[in-house]
């Protein structure tokens, strides 16, 4: 019973991160500028992960598989926010946004006054 | 739950196939060198949810190494194309001739 309930939150686990990246995917066709769809890629990258990091060690059920795994998120959450970063940054930097779709640009300023600087 | 084993895993394959052929036909598109990146990305998060979903689903453990490796070093190549970008944008405003590619069009 027990073995029988936690192998079936390691399937829906598996659906829920299935779910994601099909929403990463969709998002990637349909978002109009590279910002909008940088926001819908890194969905996937970070909590699909860890839904199937759970999902093999509700599958696997033992601390050596769960300490194998950890790297895995550890490295993967510290390089998904910097390639996201970089990414963002090159697009703001080279003016590949919708001007018209942002709400409010508090880094216009700050690049204005830095040029101003230097 | 042999039933739900299997209704399960048929949706893990489609949904992680639609995926991987939306970053396919975005990087194709894609009209931005970033796009690419972007979708190029998601490719291999796919693959690497791909790995860990077979793992799941069989039982064993053995490909975590290489879900480690790719998790590592997946960012290596979007550093470089993002700096790449940026290079090319700041050396290609300050001699005088005129570009195609300028900062205006947003095609870089």
């Amino acid at each position: 019973m027990y073995e029988t309930v936690l192998d079936a939150l390691s399937l829906v686990c598996l659906i829920a991160a299935a779910g994601f990246s099909v929403a990463a995917g969709v998002g990637l066709l349909r978002f109009p500028d590279v910002l909008s769809r940088l926001h819908a890629a890194t969905k996937p990258q970070i909590f699909g992960l860890l839904l199937v990091i759970a999902a093999i060690a509700l599958h696997d059920r033992s601390w050596m598989t769960l300490l194998a795994l950890l790297p895995v998120f550890v490295f993967q959450a510290l390089t998904a926010p910097i390639a996201a970063h970089m990414v963002g940054r090159a697009a703001y930097r080279t003016g590949q946004l919708d001007d018209e779709s942002l709400v409010i640009d508090e880094l216009a300023p700050a690049v204005e006054r830095s040029e101003r600087i230097h | 739950m042999s039933l739900f084993q299997t209704i399960a895993t048929v949706i893990v394959i489609v949904g992680l196939a639609l995926t991987a052929f939306a970053a396919l036909i975005r990087i194709v598109r894609g009209p931005t060198i970033l796009d690419r990146m972007v979708a190029s990305d998601v490719l291999l998060t796919t693959l690497m949810l791909a790995i860990g979903s077979h793992m799941a689903l069989r039982g064993n453990t053995e490909n975590i190494p290489i879900m480690v490796a790719i998790a590592a070093t997946a960012v290596l190549a979007t550093i470089v194309v993002a700096r790449y970008v940026r290079r090319r944008a700041t050396t290609q405003v300050e001699p005088s001739e005129v570009s195609p590619r300028g900062s205006e069009t947003g095609h870089v």
